[in-house]
């Protein structure tokens, strides 16, 4: 296995001209992508036997079986062969078979609900165009476009959506699973190491399905802790009067859509993604490093960042309102 | 209404002036145009180069659209075509390519060789056959046009709902897939049902099906996939339409609907589709690698067995591509089995074909190096689908490039490969001359390797985490260099295409008879003049083994013994009807797509209308007589 892995490594390598792909299916960081990982190279094992028997016959007649210039006489017409064909049936079929027994237990395995006396982690995740909501029932949070998760323990997600069909996907941690509107469907991941692990929309979902990243940020257990305390108890109320400021634009502009925890503001739906603690997030959008620069190209020209975005453009608002509203959103922790 | 005034007046106006305006000899000029011939006619060769034509046409525009997709892909964050035309170029250069490409081009061979192959003198119903062209290419002709008038279809050939709803796409996109892909789907079904009939009723005396060629047999499976899998297809559409166009709710789930019922309809279709596509083609392979191998196909009942239970097969494993869909363990674990059980007649078959070569006398013309090509690609394709038939695995190829590469080895490197060979091989039959050789071994060469070059490395996109139908990646992805070499690759498979088409102008110009057996085939067709007659055989052949012609040509005899004296052939009449129904379908559709109800309204009307006349009209066939039939016999063969 590590052997082949190591081929596909190298062969990579030389493909990409030393570029090192930021994720890999290869290189799994959770057990649920152990799992899909043993499958798959059992699966290239079998095949790339496949092909090679294939691969081997073909060149061998290819080159044994050409026309000789000059020959023209007329091969041996054969009707067939029962006992070789048998072989090519029987061979295929046994392998098959190596191959579905794991298939069958890793699909079961992935399946796995939460039992009772599980300490598991769960959430709800709810995809809109082209953000991700993220919501921890048991903990009273909400929270969008990071997932925030403690390292090495066993997460379940309850996925569904809010508008069109989205799937959720992190390819270091996992396979995907769909998201559909009227429906919850269920999956497992767990982080093995602390990290920052990127995620992606996999189902096409309207015009800006390629820039619906998001984030899986896996923690040591007490960091974890820490970020739900904070998260429980955040500080959103303005400490400075440009912040005050700030948020008196954010109440007037941004809050029929937002809602920010610790404060008034907050709206019945989730048209939005939720801001509370907006400030610690490293994305803005889920897609730009979260900097001054970036937070003002999304607020005044968010259809050029994520085509079709529900966000309007908000480059109405004068120099000062813009600097503040900016100030304040940087503030929430 | 007024815009149906508007309308007539300057459809009125045109065709004066094309006309060239109303007097006693228009209807005589009319008819006597070479174009009024081949929209009038009823000959399944002539049926066949117009297939042909169309799906080229359609093929240079999905080739098109997929370049400037790669285009936008060369470099992260580019913003040549983003967000919403992107999608658009998406779903046509699909819907395009397997609606419009891979269907006509295979309808095109079916149609030229079936008849030819089985001893037959046309198809079993030649009005539904122009029908069915027309049919295909006005629903074709519907949806290419949104890229002209803008808004096109934008949810991908899959269409999922709700994405494909009024709410997420607005405008008249979807509306364009909706009626295009019905309006041409009648036509399939109709040429699907022309072929079963043609094959079980017109088979010349001996012809039993066990001596069928392969290429019937599989075109014959494939007629019948089509007959089963493109109703579940035509009822999902309906309900898109009348959600999108009448209102209804089948799919939002807040007036208590279900979009997963699409999905479930469409793959119930969609799958038996992608062997629809593919079983010609491993029809065509084994013609070809069995004529240059010089020996008889190994194996030939279990071929034909292997592609009946790939046909059979092919119904039951339709949700292996909704794994991840949320169906649960039990449910994914039967498709995947199911699926799996694919692989061993897949397997069946080329391990027969490695053996037909196997102790044969191999001559590479440019048909054997598509045929050689296509082992060694299809079985890429073949080994990932079983990686794929894992849900496991699945979840993480799903929606990735794993997937797109997957399809397109198969897609390409069986279906396309299959029709160039096919296209190379009958070429001498259908036209009379070859194509030439050293041009299309090139664009072979070139074709061949730059197709890996795109499509390779995209399983490893995939692997590496890109989602499939996304118009950009970031700079910190790191898969930059592998979609650069993908678009390279894509340039060079252009390149290869504009050789072929560069080889077609250029052969026609050389153009030397190719005499009727340019191969030494083995099948009856090459026992007629190429092109053939328009009555085909003038006597219909006695077949007395498989292999017809090879028999007797081991017998000693240079001709095929008749079935029956030399005596009037019955064929049967052009008639302009077909071309009518479709434009008004064309109508009708375009209607429906602005919301015009009365244009709607009145298409569907004409087109009832039409198919009314046609019931009452009298229409006989004519005869071709002896003295005629053996004056082009002797200028046939001096």
């Amino acid at each position: 296995m590590t052997l082949l892995l190591a081929v596909f490594a190298v062969f990579a390598l030389v493909l990409t001209g030393c570029e090192e792909p930021a994720k890999s299916v290869f290189d799994p960081k959770g057990s649920a992508g152990e799992k899909n990982l043993d499958l798959i190279m059992l699966s290239v094992y079998i095949m790339t036997f496949v092909f090679v028997v294939v691969m081997a016959i073909y060149f061998y007649v290819l080159i044994r079986y050409r026309q000789k210039p000059g020959d023209n006489t007329i091969p041996k017409q054969v009707e067939g062969s029962m006992k070789m064909e048998m072989f090519w049936i029987i061979i295929p079929v046994i392998l098959l078979v190596i191959l579905a027994i794991p298939t069958l237990t890793t699909t079961f395995t992935l399946a796995e609900k939460p039992s009772e006396e599980e300490d598991a982690l769960r959430v709800k995740v709810t995809a809109h165009q082209y953000w991700w909501e993220f919501y921890y029932p048991d903990l009273g949070i909400k929270t969008a476009q990071e997932l925030h998760i403690p390292a090495g323990k066993r997460v379940h997600l309850e996925l569904t959506s809010d508008d069109v069909v989205h799937s959720f996907w992190v390819p270091e941690l996992g396979g995907k699973q769909d998201m559909t509107p009227g429906r919850t469907n269920h999956m497992w991941l767990d982080a093995k190491e602390p990290g920052v692990y990127a995620g992606r929309c996999a189902e096409l979902c309207g015009a800006s399905h390629a820039l619906m990243n998001f984030e899986v940020v896996a923690d040591e257990q007490s960091d974890f802790d820490k970020w739900v305390a904070k998260r429980q108890k955040p500080s959103s109320e303005p400490r400075t009067a440009e912040q005050e400021a700030g948020k008196k634009v954010f109440s007037q502009n941004c809050m029929s859509c937002h809602a920010i925890e610790g404060t008034e503001l907050k709206t019945s739906g989730g048209k939005g993604p939720d801001l509370t603690g907006f400030g610690e997030r490293q994305k803005v959008a889920g897609l730009l490093e979260n900097n001054d620069e970036n937070l003002d190209k999304w607020l005044k020209h968010p259809d050029e960042i994520k085509p079709g975005t529900y966000m309007p453009s908000f480059d109405f608002l004068n120099e000062k309102d813009m600097k503040n509203l900016k100030i304040y959103l940087e503030s929430l922790e | 209404m007024a815009t149906i005034v508007v309308l007539v007046v300057f459809a009125l106006f045109l065709g004066a002036i094309l006309t060239g305006g109303y007097n006693k000899e228009l209807n005589n000029r009319l008819r006597s145009h070479w174009l009024w011939d081949w929209i009038t006619t009823t000959d399944h060769k002539k049926i066949a180069v117009l297939y042909l034509l169309g799906g080229t046409f359609f093929f240079v525009i999905g080739g098109i659209e997929a370049l400037l997709m790669r285009t936008q892909l060369l470099f992260p964050n580019n913003d040549f075509i983003v967000g919403r035309e992107f999608n658009e170029l998406l779903s046509m250069h699909g819907t395009n390519m397997i609606f419009f490409v891979a269907m006509p081009l295979l309808f095109a061979l079916m149609n030229a060789v079936i008849p030819l192959q089985i001893g037959a003198r046309d198809v079993a119903f030649p009005f539904l056959n122009a029908l069915g062209f027309w049919l295909f290419f006005f629903g074709a002709l519907l949806m290419n046009l949104s890229l002209l008038f803008g808004n096109s279809p934008d949810s991908g050939w899959t269409n999922y709902v709700p994405i494909a709803s009024n709410v997420y796409s607005a405008g008249t996109g979807i509306d364009y897939y909706v009626l295009g892909v019905q309006i041409s789907g009648f036509g399939t079904l109709m040429g699907g049902l022309n072929f079963i009939a043609t094959i079980i009723n017109m088979r010349t005396p001996g012809m039993s099906f066990l001596r069928m060629p392969l290429f019937t047999w599989t075109s014959f499976v494939s007629s019948a996939l089509i007959l089963f899998g493109f109703p579940p297809l035509t009822a999902g559409l309906f309900l898109v339409m009348f959600e999108r166009i009448f209102g209804a709710n089948f799919f939002d789930v807040a007036a208590g609907g279900n979009p997963v019922i699409w999905q479930h309809l469409f793959w119930i279709f969609g799958h038996p589709e992608v062997y629809i596509v593919i079983l010609p083609a491993f029809g065509i392979m084994s013609e070809v690698i069995s004529t240059f191998a010089k020996k008889r196909l190994f194996g030939y009942n279990s071929m034909v067995f292997a592609t009946l239970l790939i046909g059979f097969l092919g119904f039951m494993v339709w949700a292996h591509h909704m794994f991840t869909v949320g169906m649960g363990p039990v449910a994914n674990s039967i498709f995947a089995i199911a699926t799996m059980a694919i692989a061993v007649p897949t397997g069946i078959k080329v391990f027969n074909w490695l053996f037909t070569m196997w102790g044969g006398k191999i001559r590479f013309t440019t048909a054997m190096l598509y045929a050689v090509g296509f082992i060694p690609t299809f079985v890429m394709g073949g080994v990932t689908g079983v990686m794929l038939a894992s849900p496991p695995g699945d979840y993480q190829y799903h929606d990735s490039y794993f997937v797109v590469a997957h399809f397109h080895y198969v897609l390409i490197g069986g279906t396309v490969f299959g029709i160039l060979a096919g296209c190379y091989y009958w070429w001498p039959k259908m036209f009379g001359y070859k194509l030439n050789e050293k041009l299309g071994k090139w664009s072979f060469w070139i074709f061949f390797i730059g197709f890996h070059l795109t499509f390779f490395i995209q399983h490893f996109l995939g692997f590496f985490g890109m989602p499939r139908r996304v118009f950009t990646y970031q700079p910190e992805d790191g898969v930059t260099m592998i979609n650069q070499i993908s678009t390279v690759g894509a340039y060079m498979q252009a390149l290869g295409v504009i050789l072929i088409v560069v080889n077609v102008i250029y052969s026609y110009r050389h153009r030397t008879p190719a005499g009727s057996d340019p191969w030494d085939g083995r099948t009856l067709e090459w026992t007629i003049p190429s092109p053939p007659p328009v009555y085909n055989f003038a006597q219909l052949p006695k077949v007395r083994a498989l292999d017809a012609f090879w028999h007797e040509k081991m017998q000693g005899n240079k001709q095929m013994e008749p079935a029956e004296p030399l005596g009037p052939i019955h064929m049967p009449n052009n008639n302009h009807l077909p071309f009518l129904m479709s434009l008004g379908m064309f109508v009708s559709g375009l209607g429906f797509v602005f919301r015009s109800w009365e244009v709607g309204a009145l298409g569907l009307a004409f087109f009832f209308l039409v198919m009314f006349l046609r019931s009452f009209e009298k229409d006989h066939g004519y005869h071709i007589e002896t003295d005629e039939i053996q004056r082009i016999e002797k200028g046939a063969n001096a």
